[in-house]
């Protein structure tokens, strides 16, 4: 990885350790993917955790803590947000809907 | 310092794509993003490749940021309109860069890449190809950098503005929730540090908060308008978005951003760290 704090590329797979708590999913229109959209984790308060842009696939990827959290996509075709809810370490899976 | 000084918004810069005298540059540390489309003109700066030093955990030397600029094709008269992905967090660290080094007119885009692509207005991939320059920088402004001694020395004394998320702040997680969490140093924060993560600072657009609710969430966080100001993160520019906001948006005149950051001073020996949210019960 690189050393800095930017957003990694989203998308492909990794290995996640049995500590970690990953959020991912896609963020969808209607079904299809929406790549580019900027994607933000929120914690339970609504307060901004982190962002990245989603992959062409739509795919997003969050390295969390167990709890509650709202992810939220800005595209310019619309917006949206889900939530969605980690009860321990491991891929906890949540799409998107823009419009 | 007013807001037209060193902020244009993306319909200002849209409609100045073309003028003389004005040059756009993305900067980021991935640039694959400028790669697959960018403002019309910009050149490309790449925040690792070209504004560290290869070797050394420092910035690139004077001369080297003489050359760079040259190379870029960008002179000394030029207005330089900085704008980058991570909500500006790099162009911030770059804006803060080019006043190290002296340069007169540089401003950031409001909103950055987001914003941009949000209003849904152009980008292209054309190779840009500016003539070359002779660049002249000046020594650092040490006036804004803050190295780790006189960050120990500050604690208590100067307001230290921690400007990472909250779970950073307190210890929980070394690096922002969108990166593996493998770092070897300690966490927690600088005592007597407060805390306001830099995305206070911004809009959900990217855009920063108006000065009113700037000053606001600064006041609200206990900063004190009569001291002097460090702010760090983990590695300097997100905190150089917060240093833009205290020192260019709002006028505080002795703000200095520590790049050393929380990976210099986590990995100190001997330093105090605090632990938790900091606030008294």
């Amino acid at each position: 990885m690189s050393n800095g704090c930017g957003a990694p590329t989203q998308g492909g797979s990794i290995d996640v350790s049995t500590t970690e708590t990953v959020l991912e999913g896609k963020v969808l229109n209607d079904g299809t993917p929406v790549g580019g959209a900027f994607v933000r984790l929120l914690d339970s308060t609504g307060e901004f955790t982190a962002e990245v842009v989603s992959s062409p696939e739509g795919d997003f990827r969050f390295f969390a803590a167990p709890g509650s959290w709202t992810v939220r996509a800005l595209h310019k075709t619309g917006n949206g947000q889900a939530d969605v809810s980690a009860s321990g370490p491991g891929v906890h899976a949540v799409e998107i809907a823009v419009a | 310092m007013s807001r037209e000084n060193v902020l244009v918004s993306a319909a200002w810069s849209e409609e100045n794509l073309q003028t003389p005298g004005v040059v756009f540059a993305e900067v980021d540390e991935d640039t694959t993003a400028y790669d697959g489309g960018h403002i019309p003109g910009a050149v490309k700066i790449d925040w690792k490749n070209e504004l560290q030093d290869p070797i050394r955990r420092d910035f690139v030397d004077r001369e080297g940021f003489e050359k760079l600029l040259s190379a870029k094709g960008i002179s000394n008269d030029d207005t330089v309109i900085l704008y980058g992905g991570n909500n500006n967090w790099f162009a911030a660290y770059a804006y803060w860069y080019f006043k190290l080094y002296g340069h007169n007119d540089v401003k950031l885009l409001d909103g950055g890449r987001k914003k941009w692509e949000l209003d849904g207005r152009p980008l292209d991939k054309e190779e840009v190809v500016r003539p070359t320059t002779s660049y002249s920088a000046q020594e650092q402004d040490l006036s804004i950098r803050a190295f780790r001694d006189e960050v120990v020395d500050s604690i208590g004394n100067k307001n230290l503005v921690d400007v990472r998320s909250p779970d950073e702040f307190s210890g929980k997680l070394l690096a922002p929730a969108h990166l593996p969490q493998e770092q070897a140093q300690r966490g927690g924060h600088i005592p007597s540090a407060v805390n306001v993560p830099w995305s206070k600072a911004a809009n959900e657009d990217g855009t920063f908060k108006s000065d009113d609710e700037l000053r606001e969430i600064y006041a609200e966080a206990g900063f004190d308008g009569s001291r002097k100001t460090i702010a760090y993160c983990r590695i300097g520019e997100r905190s150089s978005h917060t240093w833009f906001a205290l020192r260019e948006l709002l006028g505080h005149e002795d703000v200095k951003n520590y790049d050393g950051s929380w990976t210099e001073y986590g990995s100190l020996v001997g330093v105090p760290i605090e632990l938790g949210s900091g606030k008294e019960a």
